[in-house]
């Protein structure tokens, strides 16, 4: 048998099972492929290939067509469409940048220290993990409105810094760092702060690149929500919606922009695996 | 020297004389001066959140017993955005209805299969693993890209389905899968499917990989026989706080659609058969702008999801009790 399962050496597998369930596991496996594989072939198919009856998931005459016309389309836009790309990386970097340094610098003391009042923020941030930001949308909205902030960056950006899921992962977190690490750095000398940022904030970078992945889900998607209104302000997200109403002749395009929109993400996710995976270890709820 | 580490908790417990309540507030400004530092760090993120998460529960709370347009100033009418809710709005009820359906379905599938799928793909080796769990969280951080499922299922011929299934003679019209009420829930439920393998299940696969390895080899010793009682009696009782915080996100997701269904079966449906809780309060607070009846909403979806959290919290842990 050649298949990548560790037959040896475990207790309690048969062979007979492991096959069944890796066969089920690939079946699920291409459930979950099969669209996005569809999505990557369908950007690269010729206008032909695109509306042939019966579809077919893999391309035959791969041609870089799509992505041309996209820069087509984007030369037509009424904003130079150069102007969303800036749009998505900036509130995604702004956003997830604030957002790590913030929910680290809360994280910090929650995880190492008691006092007052602690255990009743952290519950209250638990909590908030309970509900989606739906519940929160129309109070936002007035609250956005009374700062004065409708139709800015900042009303996507900071919010965003304090995301609870951050809070909580980072705190969990750090929760395993060795406290006599931060009792040696104090009888240095150590303020508060320079612990923080010299002795904790390095050992977290695998959190940081959890919450990394995680802004990125939320931010790189988002097309501004009810807050962003000025074209010049909104997101790749909004216009990939755009080309796709375009209709059946947009339809290569709108692929074409999918798999810019999905690369940027899923390449993240690739080369920070390891580290996320670490960091989850560590989310679970104590009693 | 100085304390090490502020781990100090207050020496006297308060007592209710009032000298001992004096005392109490002196000890309470004593420590509160002593942790300046944290709260230093912690007050950023904490302004932030009380601002955008918790002040906006509470105004929603407190504007879903007023009249509200945005226009006229709010007045308090008491407990009737509730009796409107329930008794004269048979929409809201379709979008209740189909709430509950709907999380009914996703919530424990996409729970049990982000388990099932993180516990076999523990069993392969690292590079097999890493590979695959790509393959399954990929869809959930690709963003919107679920709207190929709208070409997927398209209406006409060219729609996968519908060309695959006339190819093979079993229809001969294409089906209008995302207009007929019929079908709606039933192929966003499947959409929502396919996004749901998203932060639980990546807490799954890192939990699975932090049980202690030994407890399997002593397990074999005390008699478990197959991978189905190694699973019940040493996996899951190891894993209960990534089952927990799994749940979480699992069942805010599940309450919460709106997204997807919005997407593929467009808004507002045909027949509202794919209209939820959230796509109502979408419809009043931002296209009708009836924020107090929006408000109530908002609070009735707040009450639900924070109510089947809680459930579940003690639920689970009981597991392995």
């Amino acid at each position: 048998m050649k298949l990548a399962i560790r037959l040896n050496k475990k207790v309690n597998r048969s062979w007979q099972v492991d096959a069944l369930l890796f066969l089920a596991l690939a079946g699920f496996g291409s459930f979950m492929a099969v669209p996005l594989i569809y999505v990557i072939n369908n950007a690269f198919k010729p206008l032909d290939e695109l509306f042939i009856f019966p579809p077919t998931l893999f391309v035959r005459n791969a041609t870089l067509e799509n992505f041309a016309n996209l820069f087509q389309v984007m030369k037509n836009s009424w904003v130079p469409f150069s102007r969303y790309i800036f749009n998505t990386v900036f509130i995604t970097a702004a956003g997830t940048a604030g957002h790590i340094l913030l929910a680290s610098a809360a994280a910090y003391p929650l995880a190492k220290h008691k006092f007052r009042g602690s255990k009743v923020l952290f519950t209250v941030v638990v909590l908030s993990l309970m509900f989606s930001p739906h519940v929160t949308a129309i109070p936002n909205y007035m609250i956005m409105s009374a700062l004065g902030w409708m139709d800015s960056y900042q009303a996507v950006i900071v919010p965003a810094f304090a995301y609870p899921l951050g809070l909580y992962l980072m705190k969990q977190f750090m929760e395993q760092i060795p406290d006599a690490l931060l009792e040696a750095a104090k009888i240095d000398g150590a303020s508060e702060y320079r612990i923080f940022w010299q002795v904790v904030m390095p050992l977290v970078k695998p959190a940081w690149l959890t919450l990394l992945i995680l802004m990125m889900q939320m931010l790189w998607g988002t097309d501004g929500g009810s807050f962003i209104y000025s074209e010049q302000l909104k997101t790749l997200h909004y216009a990939m919606g755009q080309i796709i109403q375009g209709g059946i002749a947009r339809a290569g395009v709108g692929a074409a922009v999918a798999v810019i929109m999905m690369t940027v993400p899923i390449v993240t996710f690739i080369l920070s695996q390891s580290n996320v995976i670490q960091t989850m270890a560590s989310s679970g709820m104590k009693d | 020297m100085q304390k090490v580490k502020n781990t100090a908790e207050p020496l006297i417990q308060p007592r209710l004389s009032p000298s001992g309540l004096r005392n109490y507030w002196a000890l309470f400004g004593k420590d509160v001066r002593r942790d300046k530092h944290l709260y230093v760090l912690l007050a950023p993120y904490m302004v932030l959140f009380l601002l955008f998460t918790v002040l906006p529960v509470a105004i929603s709370i407190i504007f879903s017993f007023t009249h509200f347009n945005m226009l006229e100033m709010p007045r308090w009418i008491g407990w009737e955005n509730y009796s409107k809710l329930l008794w004269n709005d048979d929409v809201f009820l379709i979008g209740v209805k189909n709430t509950l359906i709907f999380s009914v379905v996703t919530g424990p599938v996409s729970y049990i299969a982000c388990f099932l799928f993180a516990w076999l793909i523990n069993e392969l080796n690292p590079k097999l693993r890493a590979f695959m769990t790509l393959i399954f969280f990929a869809p959930s951080i690709s963003g919107n890209v679920f709207f190929i499922w709208q070409i997927i299922f398209s209406s006409d011929s060219y729609g996968i389905i519908n060309g695959l299934l006339m190819q093979l003679g079993v229809i001969y019209e294409p089906i209008q899968w995302l207009q007929d009420p019929k079908y709606m829930l039933g192929i966003i439920m499947l959409v929502q499917l396919w996004l749901s393998l998203g932060t639980s299940f990546l807490a799954f696969i890192a939990g699975l990989q932090t049980v202690d390895k030994t407890l399997y080899e002593a397990g074999a010793v005390d008699g478990v026989k197959n991978r189905w009682q190694e699973l019940w009696f040493i996996t899951l009782p190891s894993m209960r706080p990534q089952l927990m915080f799994g749940a979480v996100i699992q069942i805010t997701a599940s309450l919460a659609v709106a997204d997807v269904a919005m997407a593929l079966a467009g808004f507002p449906s045909v027949q509202y058969g794919a209209h939820t809780i959230v796509t109502h309060l979408v419809d009043y607070g931002t296209i009708r702008f009836e924020m107090g009846y929006a408000s109530a909403i908002a609070t009735v979806l707040f009450v639900m999801m924070l109510g089947s959290n809680l459930i579940v919290q003690k639920l689970l842990k009981r597991v392995g009790e």
